[in-house]
């Protein structure tokens, strides 16, 4: 028995297959995994996320607490609303955790990974003496994300005036506050949508409400193909405290602008990155013949070995895809070890799909 | 408690069984099997006239979640795998002891079958593995 969101119920009465995710007992499916990410591409589905952590860090200090934690320079977000994608790294470098921080009236709101909730929140209270800051968790919100390109739209039809209105006027990576509620235009299919974040007695309603309005609810199945197709990083597969951003295709949320900006990990990536000495790089794979790459399935290039850190197959392509941390000289063709036998791939830049069509 | 046809043999590996009229053997996963595995995406079938012994790996069933291996339930060679299952795969899902059968095999000791599970015995393994 783990733990359950305030959606459970909705969950099982709608046939989802319960697993356990971190913890979690959350909906692998309702029926057709394979169904439920066609509706996210092709119109609207819906998540229930309320599984991850919600934090709000409040505080004169909270900008450069922040400066100092994140490898992304929240000083980029100019005024509320604005979002940002960054590691939290360790001293060495290495990703404890990846998440989205928001720029609001009182602070910043960051949502982190459930599986990696205690020690992102050790972390951040071991980070915190000498600043003033205060480290809240907010536990009693749900999460709902909507997305597919029909989403917006379903989602308006069922809000109230004020709510709807501002999703109407939302930009892409931008999130705000209405009526109790904080509506991001953030998302982790590679699709449009939102992410609700709402007190948990007011989820029920909201989800029988998308339900009706044609939102097809979808599980934590679909949102790992979903995510793969996009080029999205599951952190825990594709990324760990033993990987550095550089090496996890995250380069581009290291800001480097500001030169006295003392965040944690700063050093080692960049001796790194003057020495030139990354080794790994994390690619995109693409297998046309059938069958399905798989995570820790071995990989052979001309320049070493690698391996898959996340495999699937993809709905929307109709063969498999992979990501794969391979020598960072590797290019073009190399092999996978399937079961003894040797098989062709293709190495690519990620993202595989963006808007429902083949970007590689 | 799922999908379990009297009529035919069962392995604990979740594999099913039947015996044709003409002597043949038609072998496929059982409606348990294809609910833990999720939507199929492919079956990797046996050439025909391939030669197995009961308990040899003779399929291979991916699903969006796993590969999975599918054994021989008895020995013999293999006279027909199911076409349909190249282009449609999700039959498996939809009619596991129909149209989503793997192959047919031409029994060399028909016998075999009686080491096999019935229908009682089979959902006895599937309930153990439950607890």
């Amino acid at each position: 028995m783990g733990n359950k969101t305030i959606l459970y119920t909705q969950h099982v009465e709608a046939g989802g297959k319960i697993v356990d995710f971190g913890g979690w007992d959350m909906p692998l499916h309702y029926g057709s995994q394979i169904e439920e990410h066609k509706q996210v591409r092709d119109s609207a589905g819906m998540f229930d996320v309320s599984h991850m952590t919600i934090v709000d860090i409040e505080g004169s200090d909270a900008k450069t607490y922040l400066q100092r934690l994140l490898a992304n320079d929240v000083n980029r977000l100019s005024s509320p609303g604005r979002a940002l994608y960054t590691a939290m790294l360790n001293e060495q470098g290495g990703i404890i955790d990846d998440l989205i921080v928001y720029l609001t009236e009182t602070g910043y709101r960051l949502v982190v990974n459930c599986g990696t909730r205690e020690k992102d929140l050790a972390w951040m209270e071991q980070q915190s003496p000498g600043f003033n800051v205060n480290i809240i968790e907010r536990p009693e919100l749900a999460i709902i994300a909507v997305q597919g390109p029909d989403s917006l739209r379903k989602l308006i039809k069922v809000l109230d005036p004020q709510r709807a209105a501002l999703v109407a006027r939302l930009k892409t990576f931008q999130g705000l506050p209405v009526a109790g509620w904080f509506i991001g235009r953030t998302g982790y299919t590679g699709e449009d949508g939102v992410e609700i974040i709402l007190p948990q007695e007011q989820a029920v309603e909201l989800w029988q409400a998308l339900v009706e309005g044609g939102v097809a609810p979808a599980g934590l199945g679909a949102r790992d193909t979903l995510r793969l197709e996009a080029g999205f990083n599951l952190y825990g597969s594709d990324m760990d405290e033993s990987i550095t951003p550089f090496e996890a295709n995250m380069a581009w949320t290291i800001s480097w602008t500001n030169e006295t900006r003392d965040f944690i990990g700063r050093g080692t990536l960049q001796t790194i990155r003057a020495d030139q000495s990354q080794q790994f790089k994390l690619v995109g794979l693409v297998m046309t013949e059938r069958g399905v790459l798989r995570g820790h399935q071995k990989v052979i290039t001309a320049h070493g070995e690698g391996e898959i850190t996340s495999g699937t197959f993809s709905p929307t392509l109709g063969y498999s895809i992979a990501f794969a941390r391979v020598p960072v000289d590797a290019e073009e063709n190399c092999q996978v070890e399937i079961r003894n036998k040797l098989i062709e791939v293709k190495m690519v830049k990620l993202p595989f799909v963006r808007h429902g069509k083949k970007v590689f | 408690m799922s999908n379990l046809p009297d009529n035919i043999k069962y392995l604990s590996s979740h594999e099913w069984a039947r015996l044709e009229a003409d002597g043949t053997v038609t072998v496929g996963i059982t409606d348990h099997a294809q609910d833990q595995l999720g939507d199929v995406v492919y079956v990797e079938l046996p050439d025909k006239a391939t030669a197995f012994a009961a308990g040899d790996e003779s399929a291979v069933v991916e699903s969006v979640k796993a590969a999975s291996d599918i054994y021989a339930p008895v020995s013999g060679e293999i006279i027909a795998s199911n076409p349909e299952l190249d282009i449609k795969p999700e039959l498996v899902n939809t009619d596991p002891y129909g149209a989503g059968w793997f192959y047919k095999i031409q029994p060399s000791d028909v016998s075999e079958l009686e080491n096999l599970l019935d229908a009682a015995g089979y959902q006895a393994t599937v309930d153990a593995d439950a607890q």
